[in-house]
């Protein structure tokens, strides 16, 4: 009777290329524009990143006209890759993947999914036109008041107002993918999927989820606010009016702590999936890597005040102790995932090359982040380089690592086309030379005592020879990209032909073509474990 | 197709069976949706309502005196004035926006456009008389700038009320929908989700009516 129903749809519309991809409401095409739209903000945040590089390369101002452009320049550098490069691209990765890891043909809400994807150029454009209409916002990615407020020290100009504007923009796309994410993960799944039977991707996009869902809004309160401050004669931030600074570091905190795990789970999920592919085991003790995301999502919201020790207003015992603690679940993890590369068969294609690196380089900037959770040492470290060192060890080291393993394993499934596994080695060697050169002399300038957002250093500081190193290190991060965008290149036109599952992995992505038809599926394996593929292909379904 | 499923093989599912998941059951896609929306909607009113009374546990006037409302605004804030019958009117509007739903459950699509419609108007009505509140309150020199009592009164009567003219506007596409006949007691999630978001706002505003005004 439903016969007609059932036939999928492919076929029946023939829209152009470029007219299909704009209007498209298919989670594989948007997860895809996700991805390039964030790659392409973070080569501008890659640019500008230089540029800060490139003046701090020696004391002095070289080459920028004065200290508030380079305000400017670290401020946009920080925004666009937090906001427009990172959350993003870990949201695409996600919408490409989780339809097709729980069987399901779409996302819950695919007309919503196109509108979260396209609030993101749209607010990475509003950012960086404010290049162009008389100055960026240039009170760092936090733009704490007073900064940032247009009072006495004031930002002035519509460069603020613009940044103000596109993150609640980016944010509501957050909010709207995040629903999105949960209504699929509670509601599409295949019949057998049940949620311990789910993709550890899956399970991290879900914890991911529901902290945007909970925690964005709260940020945008912090920014309606300081809307108003700014241009409608408010009082919330202002000591001077009876307002107070430190309500907005409480209020924009409690959203961008949580976010530095909206920015890391999804790549915790990518690594998750990569290791016990190339390592032919599934992956070890996957309840608990589920408990401790689950606990990392948890302890997220407590943590916020950490980065506030140095007011004097927060609860420092509570908040370090918290902390602390978060070091327990992430441990747990780390534990699963060397434990799933112990003994294993490993294949060192290039994703699990850089899984390992995300899973080297967050291990140093997980411990170098229990280092600034203790209050005695943070107050010696606060807005030091140190700091700087850590948070590129989390989100570059870690994050940015783990994008690439993800790019790499999908890219496959996302094209038909198999990447080039000697440009992805040169990329992985340059890559992570380059990051290393780059942040770990950033721990020696925090610890000498090198404040970070400054433009101009004393020569006689000590802090030469690691400043020119660091820059040296961002130059061959730059150079690392050059071969990643030929391979991509070359791969789309000349590459090996992919298969349905070029990796022999788990999940059920696999199971349909590369890359899937629109629908997704034209019949799915039976689902009795979190490796439905396996079981197939190694006849255990049912046991 | 429906009937075949059960002929498939063991090792093979219809992909679209996931489809009729929600079918079976449970709550629907877009319940589910808004009430995610309403929790992240919540979240944002918490960030409004604590800077509220962060401001209010701080502030200490000009001259030294730790007084809420300030000195010049003591008696602005008055309970029992045109705000009371606003008050009165968005809970109604709740009532009504209920009995639509009861109504569109047992299949009764007279009463169902009926109900929606009233609760519609009241809606609107709400609105101006918040607008006419506002002018009043202008009138007798409070504004957003006049430091952090107005600011905060402002802000979060003024979210609220954008809340307000946002669940108007479901409304009314619930109620256009409603009488084209596209509603029946096996079909209505969107207004299912329309009067989550509506009950929400309502809540609210009881929640800022008595913070603000009574304590």
């Amino acid at each position: 009777m439903a016969t007609h129903a059932l036939t999928p749809a492919a076929g029946t519309y023939a829209r152009g290329g470029l007219y299909e991809w704009l209007t498209t409401t298919d989670h594989k095409k948007i997860g895809i524009m996700y991805v390039i739209n964030s790659f392409v903000f973070f080569l501008i945040g890659g640019v500008l990143a230089l540029v800060v590089r490139s003046e701090l390369a020696q004391p002095g101002l070289q080459f920028l006209t004065d200290e508030h452009v380079y305000n400017e320049m670290f401020t946009m550098h920080a925004t666009i890759m937090i906001f427009v490069f990172v959350i993003p691209m870990l949201a695409g990765l996600g919408n490409y993947a989780v339809p097709l890891q729980i069987g399901a043909p779409d996302m819950a809400f695919p007309r919503i999914n196109a509108l979260s994807f396209w609030m993101l150029p749209l607010g990475g454009l509003l950012l960086v036109s404010s290049f162009f209409t008389g100055g960026t916002a240039a009170a760092g990615w936090t733009s704490y008041p007073p900064l940032s407020a247009d009072g006495p020290l004031k930002s002035p100009g519509s460069g603020q107002d613009l940044w103000i504007v596109a993150l609640i923009l980016i944010g509501t796309s957050s909010i709207l993918g995040g629903i999105n994410f949960l209504v699929t993960i509670f509601k599409m799944r295949a019949p057998g999927m049940t949620l311990f039977r789910m993709p550890i991707m899956v399970w991290t996009i879900l914890v991911t989820s529901v902290l945007v869902v909970m925690a964005t809004p709260v940020i945008t309160s912090a920014l309606v606010m300081l809307f108003i401050d700014r241009n409608y004669g408010g009082h919330f931030f202002d000591p001077f009016g009876g307002g107070s600074a430190v309500l907005y570091q409480n209020v924009f905190w409690f959203y961008s702590h949580p976010a530095v795990y909206v920015m890391v789970l999804p790549a915790m999920g990518v690594v998750s999936e990569v290791l016990p592919v190339f390592s032919r085991k599934p992956l070890f003790g996957y309840k608990a890597f589920i408990f401790a995301t689950a606990g990392i999502g948890a302890l997220g919201f407590s943590v916020w005040a950490h980065h506030m020790f140095t007011t004097g207003a927060v609860f420092l015992p509570f908040f370090s102790l918290l902390t602390f603690m978060i070091a327990v679940p992430t441990g747990v993890k780390m534990f699963n995932w060397v434990a799933t590369l112990f003994r294993g068969q490993l294949t060192f294609s290039t994703p699990l090359i850089f899984a390992i690196g995300f899973l080297t380089m967050f291990l140093i900037g997980g411990i170098n982040g229990a280092f600034s959770a203790s209050v005695p040492v943070d107050f010696a470290l606060h807005d030091t380089y140190w700091v700087v060192a850590h948070l590129h060890y989390v989100l570059f080291g870690g994050s940015v690592f783990g994008v690439f393993a993800g790019i790499y394993y999908w890219f496959p499934k996302m094209t038909g086309r198999m990447l080039d596994e000697g440009l992805g080695k040169i990329q992985f060697v340059l890559m992570f030379i380059g990051f290393n050169l780059t942040f770990f002399p950033q721990h020696m300038l925090g610890l000498a005592g090198m404040p970070r957002r400054i433009a101009d250093y004393a020569s006689d500081a000590g802090w030469n020879d690691w400043n020119l190193m660091s820059t040296v290190g961002g130059f061959l991060i730059a150079t690392s990209m050059l071969p990643f965008i030929w391979n991509v290149f070359i791969s789309l036109r000349n590459g090996r032909v992919a298969g349905d599952d070029p990796w022999e992995a788990n999940t059920l992505e696999w199971a349909t073509s590369s890359p899937p038809p629109p629908y997704n599926f034209d019949h799915l394996p039976e689902i009795r474990s979190e490796r439905p593929l396996f079981d197939a292909r190694h006849g255990l379904a049912g046991h | 197709m429906t009937a075949d499923s059960h002929a498939l093989t063991a090792s093979e599912h219809t992909p679209l069976a996931g489809l009729a998941h929600d079918a079976r059951g449970g709550i629907s896609n877009v319940v589910l949706g808004m009430l995610l929306f309403i929790s992240s909607e919540v979240m944002f009113f918490a960030g409004l309502f604590a800077a509220y009374f962060n401001t209010r546990a701080n502030y200490v006037d000009v001259g030294g005196v730790k007084q809420w409302p300030p000195q010049q605004f003591a008696d602005i804030l008055n309970p029992l004035s045109l705000i009371l019958v606003a008050t009165i009117v968005l809970i109604s509007s709740s009532v009504t926006c209920q009995m639509a739903i009861w109504a569109i459950r047992r299949d009764d699509r007279r009463g169902f456009i009926r109900n929606i419609g009233v609760t519609f108007v009241l809606g609107v009505v709400f609105l101006l008389m918040q607008a006419y509140d506002y002018s009043l309150l202008f009138e007798e020199g409070m504004t957003l700038g006049s430091g952090p009592f107005g600011t905060t009164y402002f802000t979060l009567t003024g979210f609220h009320g954008a809340h307000v003219f946002g669940g108007v506007i479901m409304l009314g596409v619930v109620l256009y929908r409603g009488m084209a006949g596209q509603f029946s007691s096996r079909h209505h999630d969107a207004v299912e989700a329309a009067s989550l978001y509506w009950h929400f706002v309502d809540v609210v505003w009881i929640l800022l009516f008595s913070i603000l005004y009574f304590l």
